[in-house]
């Protein structure tokens, strides 16, 4: 058993691109349905926004890699415009159904044969994120702890750009739901038949919700498409999207800090898990199980892990026990 | 009744009352809220069809009727929570049909609701501020700088704690709503209601899974929203409660309004006692009475035959 590498390999991943992107995701779902009690299923779909908006402006149009990232914070607020005006005004349900669709229209649309020219087709696009990589001020070599953290001088940029934009949407969102503006948010989560009758413009809250989470997520898919400078169609599957409530739940909704921990712990967890069993396998020390198996039996792990969470721990990491506990209304 | 030892604004509510005609649709001195041909179906149902109906200011007006009068959706159009097919209302002479429940209130017409919304995982308190209107740091932008709100925001509280406080809901303030009592929650809505400064308070059943202790404080609130220039309009089936606060009541029947007077007589009107037990529930059906009516027409059957 080589411990070394397992927990090399499991610390890396905890504070790795996957960690940033998921949390970014989380963090977004986290304003829509950990605040405001919004079921955005879509969420995949916003962060593909994001990605092939930076790939197809600047691989496929040749532009300017900025306006990229201005066109997918744009088209994120689009598409969750269009998403809100239909839905929001039904019960919370229909916005689940409209999401989860819309998000897999964007996967199938940027797949299509017939657009292949500008999305790419299965194979998405590449050659994209050059000027990004351009900016890294970081010179070629190692940099961390060894033997456990080590990071080429390319996974640092975006490491350090990616955690930046972390912090930055969890300090907003820290003063804006201190503020009375996210008083109002988790007043709507409770009930919004109250909230309307106290004189708030429920629909306008929960449009501007929707809205914050999905620039959110978008940039979740900066950094997806940045830290593998290439996109692909089914990366942004609906996995992603549950993937991203298991980190919300997992670090506990309605917290600042539970999405980033939640996504920290996650992929600490599930990469410790598989990179272990595989190293127990490949060293003699398992023997009923083969090497190709472990990729099933490290998420029946995780899925084990997650329902004794949810027995024990409802709340996640951060949450607050009382506020489970109580009858909701 | 001596008209000294009434409050005042009891006293100057009976005042207006005085010498009304009892009959739906009787135009008020001074009203609040006027209703004129309000129409609700639901597919072949008309829940709700009301001709003409007047809410005097400054007075507590009970709605009442046997289940399925249609008051509760009545409260529901004219608070903006439910669309009406016909008619319009208008409340301080502004019209309100098509208005959305957000700006009725912030126009002064707040409500409360039959199935108590205290939004649990809130504090008592939290729950109190977000009553208050025009709160600056309600907008995103203006929230994230919180030198813009704060002075705003310790005024409200000041006047949350004050509420609370007539209230006795004070040492409620930092438990979570919902480990409230049903009572003290019915409590929590009201005061929470009042933080908006509201003319024209609508609360739907408030005594409804009221324990009896506290029932008479509630009652005490209600009569105060009246001496505090306020005007209410409440939903109620308690005839207790509505005889001991309302100045006047208006009674509904299948979706109309039926009957309207001061709370002593009201009760006694035929319409009234027909649309809660029935037409005919008085027709005598003694077993004497049941055989004279069978001779009577076995007389006129034999009659005819003979004929």
């Amino acid at each position: 058993m080589d411990w070394t590498l397992i927990f090399s390999r499991a610390v890396e991943a905890g504070i790795g691109s996957e960690a940033i992107i998921y949390a970014l995701a989380a963090i977004g779902l986290n304003v829509q349905f950990g605040y405001t009690g919004l079921l955005n299923f879509g969420q995949a779909g916003f962060l593909a926004i994001g990605a092939y908006a930076i790939a197809v402006t600047v691989a496929t149009f040749g532009l300017p890699f900025f306006l990229g990232v201005g066109i997918g914070l744009l088209l994120a607020v689009v598409m969750a415009l269009l998403l809100g005006i239909p839905t929001l005004r039904l019960r919370a349900d229909y916005l689940a159904i409209v999401t989860i669709a819309a998000a897999e229209i964007i996967r199938l649309v940027v797949r299509s044969v017939a657009l292949s020219d500008t999305f790419g087709g299965t194979d998405g696009l590449q050659a994209f994120s050059g000027s990004f990589y351009d900016m890294n001020p970081y010179p070629p070599g190692e940099y961390g702890i060894p033997p456990i953290i080590g990071f080429d001088n390319r996974s640092m940029w975006v490491l350090t750009v990616g955690w930046a934009l972390v912090a930055v949407a969890s300090f907003i969102l820290f003063m804006a739901m201190k503020s009375p503006w996210g008083r109002v948010l988790k007043a709507i989560r409770e009930d919004e038949d109250a909230v309307r009758s106290l004189g708030k413009n429920v629909f306008s809250y929960k449009m501007q919700a929707l809205v914050i989470g999905g620039v959110i997520g978008s940039m979740g898919g900066f950094i997806f498409a940045l830290s593998r400078s290439a996109v692909q169609p089914d990366l942004y599957s609906t996995d992603l999207t549950f993937y991203a409530y298991t980190v919300l739940i997992l670090g506990g909704a309605a917290r600042i800090l539970g999405p980033v921990v939640g996504s920290m712990v996650f992929w600490l967890l599930l990469i410790f898990i598989g990179t272990g069993l595989e190293n127990a396998v490949n060293s003699g020390a398992i023997t009923f199980i083969t090497v190709n198996q472990v990729g099933a039996i490290r998420l029946m792990l995780v899925g084990l892990g997650l329902m004794l969470l949810l027995i024990y721990r409802p709340q996640g990491i951060f949450g607050d026990k009382r506020e489970i506990s109580l009858d909701a209304r | 009744m001596h008209a000294e030892s009434l409050p005042a604004g009891k006293a100057a509510a009976l005042k207006s009352f005085e010498g009304m005609a009892a009959e739906p649709g009787v135009p008020k001195p001074d009203p609040i809220l006027v209703v004129d041909n309000v129409v609700r179906r639901f597919g072949g149902l008309t829940a709700v069809n009301v001709n003409h109906v007047e809410i005097q200011r400054g007075s507590i007006t009970a709605l009442i009727g046997p289940n399925g009068a249609g008051k509760t959706t009545f409260f529901n159009q004219l608070t903006g929570f439910d669309t009406a097919d016909e008619g319009q209302w208008t409340f301080n002479g502004r019209n309100m049909n098509g208005v959305s429940a957000y700006k009725v209130a912030r126009q002064g017409m707040v409500r409360t609701f039959q199935l108590t919304k205290a939004l649990s995982k809130l504090t008592v308190i939290e729950n109190m501020r977000l009553g208050a209107q025009s709160q600056k740091g309600e907008n995103f932008f203006r929230g994230l700088i919180p030198g813009l709100w704060r002075g705003q925001e310790d005024e409200i509280t000041a006047k949350a704690e004050d509420l609370l406080e007539r209230f006795k809901l004070d040492a409620k303030r930092d438990d979570f709503a919902g480990s409230l009592s049903g009572g003290q929650r019915k409590l929590l809505e009201m005061a929470r209601a009042l933080m908006g400064n509201p003319e024209l308070v609508m609360l739907d059943e408030p005594m409804a899974g009221v324990n009896p202790a506290l029932t008479q404080s509630l009652l005490g609130h209600v009569k105060n929203l009246r001496e505090l220039g306020m005007t209410v309009l409440f939903v109620e089936h308690d005839m207790d409660m509505v005889r001991d606060i309302s100045d006047w009541v208006i009674v509904m029947a299948q979706g109309e309004v039926i009957a309207e007077g001061p709370p002593d007589s009201v009760m006694s009107d035929e319409r009234v006692v027909d649309a809660y037990l029935g037409a005919h529930h008085d027709a005598p059906l003694s077993a004497e009475e049941e055989e004279r009516q069978l001779h009577e027409a076995e007389a006129e059957l034999d009659k005819e035959s003979t004929e």
